[in-house]
């Protein structure tokens, strides 16, 4: 085999490395030690990464004919590129590059400087064997289509739509619910600035509902993802309505004449009725409501059809015939925008919801605020009449709590904040907050806080431990009992009120976990999707061609909601433009003479990139979906998975190194003997 | 033809349960074929010869041994340092000559632990004075030498230099048979041998590939010993959680256990590219564990791996069955004194 031209580079990253390994001597060192395994060159500098430090690479590559580089730097998630560019730029197959972490292993772990250098010698030896064997890759090239996929029509996926809709891109917006506007259209007022919150709503949904570039497809899921960025096939199934879309003119009539009435469990939180026909509300886009075959009578037993005798329309736009239709697209890149559920308080027995009439969840409480919900606005107790004279809302409810969710839902301050100055406003009642800490970051946020505080209103810190109404005291007959330790005094206090809200925790979608898989990306313990780097790609994840954005992928109020919509929008516009996009070449692929087809690796790849082929009987690998995890490749017992730049000759011979530097020093492979005379006998 | 013509055979037995020899009998009528090709040189299960009719050949005088069995004691080691002299080819021959084999498992524990089971404490046993081997004893006659029982059982190819390997436990007749013959013709009509080091009589990937039952998607949530089910007739026993070697040990077997239900051994050792079989099979096994989370039961998910792995019975027995000698680790840890009692 020929020797290889090895330079090896070591960067100070200012003090970071060179505080703690000795810079100079390991350079000196990798010329001479490394001499013999082909490294011509070894050079240490304040900031490789620096357009001076890439200099020195491109030139030595060029001068010094280098066929290979090994640079000890910073950890490669932050580097690789900038060095792989490096080498591209001075005609060197990036991949022929490779990055010791000198930083993140070494110098950040490490405080003797002597052993510390030993163990960044012992990783360069590494480098260098394991080098030598790499391959010059090319990157895989695929065509972007240009529709995009965005599910979910909550505030953060109709802004996501609306972003590339308005730019000229074709739009698939998938919504399971009658109508888009997911949580925001059941909110008041909007904290910190209080403008109604459908009023700053419907504009943008109106603008979705007849927008040339989006096809709105309500009702709606999806059912199957096929394929990687760029060409994602994907199956819609778009429920039957039972209401023909080109009839209907929303009139509304068949909602009303619907003999069958129900508790509205999603819209109206649990407070108000519908029908089995029925759209959410008023304004909800589309128009044209749906038949919940479950509760309708028609479809449970066989006579009604109210809504079809009373339709004005001709042709009647009632359709019991309908039925589902299977869609197939193919969609360059997806937004995920799913949202959230609301923490289901029954959960905590002990804060009395579902128990005590006069506890609510707080959607519960924005319906009650909502001029077009169940009392047009009023403020009132469960019977329907009475006002609360006094009101405690818990912060915090199933949130920063171990035996619910360990974080913090981000939002239910203001929102509780939100609530007390409505309550005040709208009854004058006397308003307690029960908080553990006041959390109120952002733009105006704390003013608002500042605001409320004004307002009269009380705060007791302090986790409730319990609502109860059995009174023990004078004063507490009819009242609920908040028992709560107030921290500021040490003391325990039992404050009796009328109404009661619980300030409920954001939680993923129950199903966050199952779409997850469908899509191919991860959650993160509690189920919210996870981003590709959480400071710096926030709303890309693992899967190229799949974004995050809203309470999906994590608790935020409605501003951070949009942002990341119009962020998410922005990285699809970005590859759209490029028509596009060069994949990551580094992945794995089954060998198929050694495949027995024994599918151990079948279920493994978490970006469902492993197919199998049922005709030749072995495991297939789309190059495409791979992202190079090598979860396949240590688990196929025949080694048939190979994973390019991590093949077993290049981790042994990366081991190898690492050894022969770790034992002794010289920089020669150590042969250890199979057993050794002790063993034997 | 002229008897000394013909090419010399020898069939030698070290550390091995005869397995070997029977299959290699079993190869039927063709039996006579062989004697028709060869002159048999040395095989002690059939015919009369002693080591000194070795001792005496000249060196290389052998064209083809097959030497079966591990490397248990010091003899075993000897006759096959004389065999590799006296012998052109030599084939490591089953499994305990290609990785140890069942002998290989007492690699778990200690020389001395396993005399002190076989001669101490065997229930069966009648040793009232605790006699236990020795190598030297002081016979009328004068002194006599036995061999020394090594601590570590060894593979033929960890001992000598070895030209071929034919796996199994035992090789399968037909596959004996195909390797006989073709090295007639290799020394008759000098048609090519495969290249050194290459191990014949057997396939390249692993039984999956031979086993008809229908391969599915895997995702095991207990393990099942074979008298805990009664396997479906159809499907991968694996996936019904049944412990299989098939999908990390060599074919030529044709699929012979699994095709009865009974999961495969592993006895033909790990396919092409793979060099510890046990290591391959666990970090696959590991792979398709059941980690639905949260479980119906409401165990936490640690609880749930531990239960399903408390359901695998000898793991080190059953992933290394065949294969300790040459896997990474090839023995125990020595014990700082016997670990038994
Ligand atoms: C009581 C309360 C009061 C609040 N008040 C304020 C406030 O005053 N100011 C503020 O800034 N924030 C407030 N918030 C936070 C605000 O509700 C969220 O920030 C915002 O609604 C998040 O929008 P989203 O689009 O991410 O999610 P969502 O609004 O949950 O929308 C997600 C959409 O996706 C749909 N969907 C889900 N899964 C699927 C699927 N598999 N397929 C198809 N469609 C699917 C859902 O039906 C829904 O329409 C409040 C929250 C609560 C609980
Ligand atoms: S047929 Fe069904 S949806 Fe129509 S009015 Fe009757 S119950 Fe309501
Ligand atoms: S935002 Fe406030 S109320 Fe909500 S979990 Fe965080 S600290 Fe508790
Ligand atoms: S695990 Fe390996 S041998 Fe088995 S099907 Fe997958 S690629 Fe083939
Ligand atoms: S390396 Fe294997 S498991 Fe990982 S992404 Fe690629 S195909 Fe999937
Ligand atoms: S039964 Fe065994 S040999 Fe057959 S496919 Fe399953 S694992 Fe492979």
């Amino acid at each position: 085999m020929k020797q290889e031209r090895i330079g090896v580079y070591v960067c100070h990253c200012g003090s970071n490395i060179a505080g703690t390994v000795d810079v100079g001597q390991l350079s000196s060192w990798a010329a001479d030690a490394l001499e013999k395994r082909g490294v011509v060159v070894a050079r240490d500098y304040k900031f490789m990464c620096s357009s001076l430090g890439q200099e020195l690479i491109k030139s030595d590559i060029v001068e010094l004919s280098l066929t290979r580089v090994v640079v000890a730097a910073c950890s490669p998630h932050l580097h690789e590129k900038t060095f792989r560019t490096a080498c591209q730029q001075a005609g060197l197959n990036p991949y022929l590059m490779e990055m010791v972490s000198l930083r993140e292993h070494v110098a950040w772990v490490h405080s003797d400087k002597a052993l510390a250098t030993q163990k960044a010698k012992a990783l360069i030896s590494g480098a260098v064997e394991r080098v030598a064997l790499h391959e010059p890759l090319d990157p895989i090239s695929v065509p972007i289509e240009a529709t995009t996929l965005v599910v979910g029509a909550g505030i953060s996926g109709i802004q996501a739509a609306l972003e590339i809709a308005d730019a000229g891109q074709k739009v698939v917006l998938v919504e399971r619910e009658p109508s888009i506007g997911g949580h925001m259209a059941q909110l008041d007022k909007t904290f910190p600035t209080l403008d109604c919150s459908a009023c700053i709503l419907t504009p943008k949904m109106v603008t979705v509902g007849s927008h040339p570039n989006i096809n709105l497809l309500t009702w709606s899921e999806v059912e199957a993802v096929d394929g990687f960025v760029g060409q994602f096939t994907v199956t819609i199934r778009k429920k039957a309505r039972y209401v023909r879309e080109d009839v209907c003119t929303g009139c509304g009539i068949c909602m009303e004449k619907c003999p069958s009435k129900l508790i509205d469990q999603v819209y109206e939180a649990g407070l108000g009725y519908r029908s089995a026909i029925y759209r959410p509300f008023p304004q909800a886009i589309p128009k044209y409501p749906v038949i919940d075959k479950a509760n309708c009578i028609y479809f449970q037993r066989g006579k009604c059809k109210a809504c079809q005798l009373f339709c004005p329309t001709t042709p009647n736009a009632i359709d019991f015939e309908q039925e589902d239709q299977i869609l197939q697209l193919t969609v360059g890149n997806i937004i995920l925008a799913t949202g959230y559920d609301l923490f289901d308080a029954r959960r905590i027995p002990q804060y009395g919801y579902g128990r005590l009439a006069n506890v609510f969840s707080s959607l519960e409480f924005e319906r009650l605020c909502n001029a077009a919900g169940p009392t047009e606005g009023k403020i009132l107790l469960r019977d329907g009449v009475s006002q609360p004279e006094s009101v405690g809302i818990i912060h915090c409810v199933g949130s920063r709590d171990r035996n619910y969710n360990n974080y913090c839902s981000a939002i239910c301050c203001m929102q509780s904040l939100k609530f007390a100055h409505l309550v005040k406003e709208r009854t004058g009642a006397k308003v307690t907050n029960f908080y553990i800490d006041i959390r109120t970051p952002y733009k105006d946020y704390d003013e608002f806080y500042q605001h409320v505080l004004q307002e009269k209103v009380e705060f007791v810190r302090g986790r409730v431990a319990e609502v109860t109404d059995a009174a023990r005291r004078p004063g507490e007959e009819g009242k609920l009992i908040i028992q709560v330790e107030d921290t500021f005094i040490g003391k325990q206090r039992r404050i009796p009120v009328d109404m009661v809200i619980l300030s409920a925790g954001i939680e993923p979608r129950h199903d966050s976990k199952e779409v997850s898989r469908k899509f191919g990306i991860s959650c993160n313990g509690s189920g919210f999707f996870t981003e590709l780097h959480p400071k710096l790609d926030p709303v890309a994840t693992m899967s190229k061609g799949i974004f995050i954005a809203g309470c999906a992928q994590g608790p935020k109020d409605i501003p951070a909601s949009v942002v990341q919509g119009a962020a998410a929008a922005a990285r699809v516009l970005g590859t759209i433009q490029q028509k596009s996009l060069d994949l990551e070449p580094v992945l794995a692929q089954v060998i198929d003479q050694k495949c027995s087809g024994c599918r151990i690796c079948s279920n493994l790849c978490p970006f469902n990139a492993i197919g199998f082929d049922l005709e030749r009987q072995i495991s297939t690998i789309n190059p495409a979906l791979c992202q190079g995890c090598g979860t396949c490749v240590s688990a196929c017992p025949s080694h048939a998975i190979s994973g390019t730049q991590f093949s077993t000759e290049q981790i042994l011979a990366q081991l190898h190194g690492l050894l022969a530097e770790s034992f002794n020093g010289n920089g020669a492979r150590t042969q250890s003997p199979a057993f050794s005379q002790a063993e034997l006998v | 033809m002229n008897q000394n013509s013909k090419p010399k055979l020898a069939m030698y037995w070290a550390s091995s349960c005869g397995g070997c020899e029977i299959s290699t009998l079993n190869i039927g009528e063709n039996i006579l074929a062989v004697d028709e090709l060869f002159e048999i040189a040395f095989f002690p299960c059939i015919a009369d010869f002693k080591v000194k009719d070795v001792e005496g050949y000249p060196d290389g005088y052998i064209d083809v041994c097959l030497f079966n069995g591990a490397i248990r004691n010091s003899d075993n080691q000897e006759m096959a340092e004389l065999l590799r002299r006296k012998s052109k080819v030599l084939v490591a021959f089953g499994a305990c000559a290609h990785q140890g084999s069942i002998p290989a498992l007492s690699n778990l524990t200690s020389r001395a632990a396993t005399l002190e089971t076989v001669y101490l404490d065997n229930p069966t046993l009648d040793n009232p004075q605790g006699i236990l081997p020795n190598t030297q004893y002081e016979a009328d006659e004068g002194l006599l030498e036995l061999p020394t029982f090594f601590n570590t059982v060894r593979s033929l190819g960890q001992v000598v230099p070895v030209d071929y390997t034919i796996p199994g436990c035992p090789p399968e007749p037909h596959q004996i048979w195909t390797v006989l013959q073709a090295v007639a013709a290799a020394l008759l009509q000098g048609a090519e041998l495969p290249p050194a080091g290459s191990i014949i009589g057997a396939g390249t990937v692993a039984v999956c590939k031979e086993c008809t039952r229908e391969k599915e998607e895997k995702q095991i949530g207990r393990y099942y010993r074979p008298f805990e089910i009664v396997p479906d007739p159809e499907r991968c026993l694996l996936s019904q959680g049944i412990i299989c070697m098939g999908a990390a040990t060599r074919s030529g077997c044709g699929a012979l256990c699994p095709q009865v239900g009974i999961g495969c051994r592993g006895c033909y050792g790990p396919p092409d590219g793979v060099d510890d079989q046990g290591a391959a099979m666990i970090s696959a096994l590991a792979s398709v564990m059941d980690t639905t989370y949260p479980t119906d039961n409401g165990n936490s998910l640690e609880q749930q791996i531990d239960t399903l792995i408390d359901t695998l019975a000898d793991p080190a027995g059953t992933f290394y069955r065949f294969s300790l000698a040459n896997a990474v680790l090839g023995r125990a840890r020595q014990p700082a004194s016997p670990v038994h009692k």
